[in-house]
Parts: C-alpha cells; structure tokens; sequence
C-alpha cells in the first residue's frame, strides 16, 4: 500500500541533544566574529599580506555555493525536465540551496573588510572581475531562491493568518495578499526557475575563474584554464549527492523512511556526471602534464589524489552498483564521499594551491577562523530544522489523502 | 567607460556555453579598459647605484603621513639583513642581497609597487577599485573598494597590503607612484630623496633607451636584461642589475600580461551575452516540451 505523500511541516520539538550542541558551536563562532567586527579581521584570522584568503573564502563561499548546487540541479530535472516522480526532493533541495547562499552571502561579508560597502558591486562594474561576476550572480541568484521558495510560505499561511490582539485586523488584507501572490508565483514561477539554473551555471564556472589570475602563485595541478568548465562539471555532480547526503541525514534526525526509491534513482544519475568530470579531470592532467607532480608525495600530490580517488573514483564505482542504490548506508557513504570531495576540491582551488611569492611562513587557519566557519556550518542546520518544523518542505505520508484525489490535487 | 563595462559584463555571462564548447585562451591580450599613453612615466631603479640608505623609506613615509622614526635612525644597517616587503606601515622597502662580484659591497634593492602597464589588480578588482592612469600611475580608490582583497590575490609581484587590524575602514596599501606629488608637479618622494641618483624618474620609453645604453656602455657592470620592460606585458618601473635577477628575488614572470587568461574566459562566456541567454532559451524550449509530453501522457492514461 503507497501512502500518497505530501510536503507538510514536521512535527517533532525543535530541541534535541544534537541541537545542543549545534546550539554552543554556533555560540562560539558568534563570540568570534564578534572579536573579528570589535578587532578587525587580523585580530581573529591568520591571514596576512601574503596569504588574504583564506578558510571563509574556501569553505564558507566556495564550497557552500558548490554544495549549494542541489538546488539548480533538481530544479532543472524536476521542473524543467518535468520528472514529476522528483518533486518530493526539489524542496528539499531548494531549501538547503537558500540557507546555503545565505550563509555563503553572509560569508562575504564578514571576510571582506568593508563590510558596509558589501553593496557597492551592484552600482560600481567591472566587467573583467571574475569575482564581480560571481557577486552579481550570486546577489540576483539568491533572490530567485526566495522568490521560489515563497509559495512554500504561502501555502503554510494561506488561510491560517491569525495574528494576535491589534494586528488581528491585518488579517484578512495579508490572506489576500497571500492569495494574490501565490495566483501571481504560480503563473511566473517557470521564469525564474530558469533564471535560476542560468545563474547558477555561469557562477559556478566563474568561481572556477577566480584564481586563474593567480597565474604562477597557483600550484600547476589546480591552475588550468579550464578550471571554469571543472568548477561547473563538479558542481553538476555534486547537486544530486547534496540532496541525497541531506535527504538520509533529515530522515535519520527525524526518524522518517527514507524516499529509497527517489534517492536511488538520482543516484543512478550520479555516475555519470560523476565521470564526465572524472575524464575531463584526468584530460587536463595528462594534456598539461601536470602529473608529473603526482610523482612524488607532498601535501599538494596527497590532496590531489584525495580528492580525485575519494572524491570520484570511488563514489563513481559505488553509485554504479545496484546494491548501493538499494542501500540507505551504501548510498550515503557514496554521497558523502562525493560531497567531501568537490568541498576539498574547493579548499584544494582556494587555500592548498595558492602559493605566494615571499611567504615567511604557510597558512593554516586560526581557532577563530575554523570557529566561525564551524559556527555557521551549525547554524545553517539549526535554521534548515526551524524551516522543516515550521513550513511544508519535507514530503511525508499522507493518509488523509485517497489515492483518487490525488490527481484533484494536483489540477 | 560605463558602456564598456556593461558591454564587458554581458560577455561575462556568456562565458560559460563557450567554456563548456571548448576554449582557447592561448590568445591573451590586455584588458581593453586601460589607457596606456605613450607618454607614462616611469623610474629606472639601478641597483648597481643603489648604495642602501633607506633615504627612501623615510621619504616615502612622511610623504603619505605614515608614522616613521626620525632620518638618522635609518643609519641603522641591521633591518637590511633580514628579507622585508611592503606592507601597510611601509609603502617601500629596501633588501640586501649578497654581491657575488664584490663580497664586501652588497645588493640593495628598493621595492615597492611596479605600475604594470597591464594591471592584475585593475582587472580583479570587484568594483574597479583600482586604476590605472595616463601617466602611469596604479592607484587605489578609497571611496569604492571593499576590502575583499582579491588585488592581493591577483597581484603577481605580491605588493598590495591590507590593514588588517583596522575593524572600520582598513585600507588596501601600496606604492600611489605618488600621485598627489606629481599632480603638484614635484618629483615622487623616494626619487627626490635619492643621494646617488639610483632613481631615474621620466617617460617610460626614455628609461628603456636610458637603461639598454647603460648595459651598452658597460656590459660588464650589468646583465643585459631590464626587469619589467617585458615582464607581465610590461611595468612602469623598471630595473637594472649586476647579477641574475632570480637571484635578487625577483619573481620569475612570462611575458604576458597577468589578467590575460582570466579576462579571455570572462569576456569569452560573456561574448555579448549571447551564451546566457541562448541557455536561457534551450532551457526553456525543453521545460515546454517536456510539460507538453507530460500533458500528453497523463491525458491517455
């Protein structure tokens, strides 16, 4: 018996052991970047004139827009695909692609150290500025996720307006209010759908162009001009791991089955976009042969073939097997890896390949660094299980539902 | 100079089909923005004068009201023996290297920011921030930047400082060629104060002959290379040695400008827009095909 499902709120309470503890990290990374807004960034980074970026950009913006990615890549298959067997993931997905923009917005922001003027790209251009680019992209991006995510809103609140004392007589303007928008979304909705995964893959490759400036401080293994296209190709492959990494953790949080038969089919996906990155990687280290720096172990070699063989050819081998898309521990294991390995790819682009001339030392990041980025990591949890408690994201069983209406539903 | 950027920007965001299409970035050229008159200015540093007083240092200081102790506390040889760069409290700064011609008169070298014709920075720089300008001149914008500190990044001579410990108002800071000295018309601070004249300052094109006659005249006093006549597409400053410049830290460039590959792949995926928004229509014609077959499907069953 197939219980229809349907995306609802989440009845759980909010505070749980685990929550806690996010609680007190988020709290930590708090006190931190309070140092970093009293002190000024040297004060709680390890950054210096020869290092200027460091964990915030690589982890917070980098890798957060890259694992970000699940919210393009399910749109474009459940929505411009139109594979409707998909769209109990897409808000998932969408949801997780908001928080994660806004953390990596958020992010920004406190690494660069005008913070004030964060808005300053939106009037002043430079056109040759692959991070302009990439600013911009990200700013218009970030407002089309939260005008797709307002019919989510709108469905939780249309109806169920009830404002206490005085406000109450606001009531029934916002309900209209509601109702128009929600009449008005879905007749523009395709528009910015679209918009969307337009944004998406052209921020995504220019993240690829930002250290190609770098020239010779980047190490030759990471330093390519097709860096752009293998920014793209990974974030592509890593959209569909997102999901599934968060879909498995959500349900063993929440103690709900886990959608088996949508996570193993995205899985099947996987693979090959997994090896469309994998060949394009393994083609521009054998056309610029750059291997030869494979020869020897040092950091750089070690994290290359990290994230090569964990981060791709492993996961690629797994989504593969038929067992593994069966599996609930086979099929997260295989996500996380991939999951793990665009992230390192990120810090490996960012951090690990850049090497100044005339460092006095290497950078490692602070406590107040790993801090903050631990911080945010923790809040962005805290509010994805606040946003499932409160609007309908998660699809779960419906029993109020006979099979019949489900296509009233739906027209 | 607005519709230029705007124009440039379109060809950014059609960057990404041409990447994905194959792409050849082999063809690197400057940024079209730049203004490089043929009359910029320019200092030939000759290290083979360069006797390490520090004059310059000091110079430099007072003239951007940087905090600096008084000229004679710069008799003081000892900061020399350990490798300084530029940094947020000291737009230039002069090293010592040893001199394996004469072991008793060592090589001192003045650094500070080069003013390449074809600017990293100008071209990273998120809000156009940084400038470069008719007369040669790379300076900074305090009124746009943002602190993001990607000119640092880009920068392939490591130069641009950021103050770090500055929580409201940290500034990027670097060589201004003395801008506002020059606009006065009195000579930057550090080629004033230079005693033995190991500071040229003139038209850029004037500082080359200047410098190939002085290789010319004495090829044994110099190694026949100018540094920064054709590094990274060329600098304003440039510089003279007895011995291999590797060997004075100089970092080892190719002759390209440094934004080249960067700026061919952005104006690349951005070509007109055109990539962007073509995705846009494919993407769309597939939405309505693929909702039409659905349509189609669900009707017959």
């Amino acid at each position: 018996m197939n219980d229809f499902m349907r995306p609802q709120p989440v009845t759980k309470k909010f505070l749980s052991p685990g929550v806690i503890v996010l609680l007190l990290l988020a709290a930590n990374g708090l006190a931190f970047l309070a140092g970093r807004f009293l002190f000024g960034i040297g004060a709680v980074t390890n950054l210096n004139n020869q290092y200027p970026w460091g964990i915030w950009i690589g982890i917070d913006v980098a890798a957060g827009v890259a694992l970000a990615a699940g919210g393009f890549t399910t749109a474009a298959l459940g929505h411009v695909m139109h594979r409707e067997q998909y769209h109990a993931v897409v808000r998932p997905a969408l949801l997780t692609a908001m928080l994660g923009y806004t953390m990596v917005a958020v992010g920004v922001s406190i690494d660069i150290g005008r913070y004030y003027y964060i808005w300053h790209p939106l009037l002043m251009w430079n056109g040759s500025s692959a991070l302009f680019e990439v600013g911009i992209c990200v700013m218009i991006y970030m407002s089309v996720l939260y005008i797709e995510f307002l019919p989510v809103v709108t469905e939780r609140f249309i109806g169920r307006v009830d404002l206490p004392g005085a406000l109450a007589r606001l009531n029934a303007p916002i309900d209209r209010l509601l109702r128009w928008l929600d009449r008005m979304l879905d007749k523009m909705m395709f528009v910015f759908i679209i918009a969307g995964v337009v944004l998406s893959t052209l921020h995504q490759s220019s993240l690829g162009t930002l250290m190609v400036i770098a020239g010779p401080k980047m190490h030759p293994l990471w330093q390519t001009p097709i860096s752009p296209l293998l920014f793209l190709l990974s974030a592509v492959s890593v959209g569909f791991p997102m999901v599934i990494f968060e879909s498995l953790l959500a349900a063993r949080s929440f103690g709900l089955k886990p959608e088996m038969h949508i996570l193993g089919r995205m899985g099947r996906m996987v693979a090959p976009l997994l090896g469309i990155y994998l060949a394009f990687k393994l083609g521009d280290l054998f056309i610029r042969e750059t291997f030869v720096y494979l020869k020897t172990v040092t950091t750089v070699s070690v994290m290359y073939i990290t994230e090569l063989l964990f981060g791709v050819v492993i996961p690629l081998r797994m989504f593969l097997s038929p067992a593994v898309q069966k599996s609930p521990a086979l099929l997260f294991t295989a996500a996380a890896l991939v999951v793990g390995g665009v992230a390192l790819n990120r810090i490996d682009t960012f951090v690990v390949a850049y090497t100044p001339p005339y460092a006095l030392g290497s950078y490692f990041p602070s406590i107040g660094e790993i801090s903050v980025t631990v911080g945010f990591i923790a809040i962005l949890v805290l509010l994805y299980r606040a946003a499932v408690l409160i609007f309908p994201v998660i699809s779960l069983p419906d029993r109020a539902l006979s099979p019949q209406s489900k296509y009233s539903v739906r027209g | 100079m607005k519709s230029q950027n705007r124009r440039s920007f379109l060809k950014t965001s059609t960057a990404i089909t041409v990447a994905a299409t194959g792409l050849t970035p082999s063809t690197a050229h400057a940024g079209p923005t730049n203004i490089l008159s043929p009359d910029r200015m320019g200092v030939l540093v000759d290290t083979t004068v360069c006797i390490g007083c520090r004059n310059c240092e000091w110079a430099c200081k007072t003239a951007h009201g940087l905090e600096t102790p008084p000229l004679d506390a710069y008799e003081d040889r000892t900061p020399l023996a350990k490798m300084r760069r530029p940094d947020e409290t000291a737009l230039t700064v002069v090293n010592q290297y040893e001199n394996p011609k004469e072991p008793d008169l060592p090589i001192t070298v003045k650094v500070q920011c080069m003013h390449c014709d074809h600017p990293a920075c100008v071209s990273a720089c998120i809000v156009g921030a940084i400038a470069k300008h008719a007369n040669g001149e790379v300076v900074w914008d305090t009124d746009k930047c943002i602190g993001c500190r990607y000119c640092m990044v880009a920068c392939p001579f490591q130069v641009p400082a950021f103050e770090y410990h500055k929580a409201l108002g940290p500034r990027i800071m670097k060589c201004d060629f003395c801008s506002e000295r020059r606009a006065d018309g009195k000579l930057p601070a550090c080629v004033e104060s230079c005693p033995v004249e190991a500071l040229t300052y003139g038209r850029r094109e004037d500082l080359v002959r200047i410098a190939k006659e002085r290789i010319k005249r004495s090829p044994d006093r110099y190694v026949e290379h100018i540094y920064g006549e054709a590094e990274v597409g060329g600098t304003s400053w440039c510089y003279l040695a007895g011995t291999d410049f590797d060997s004075l830290q100089f970092p080892k460039l190719g002759l390209n400008p440094a934004p080249g590959v960067s700026e061919s792949i952005q104006h690349g995926i951005f070509a007109y827009f055109v990539p962007p928004v073509s995705l846009y229509a494919l993407l769309g014609a597939v939405m309505w095909t693929s909702r039409h077959r659905h349509d189609e499907e669900e009707e017959q069953s």
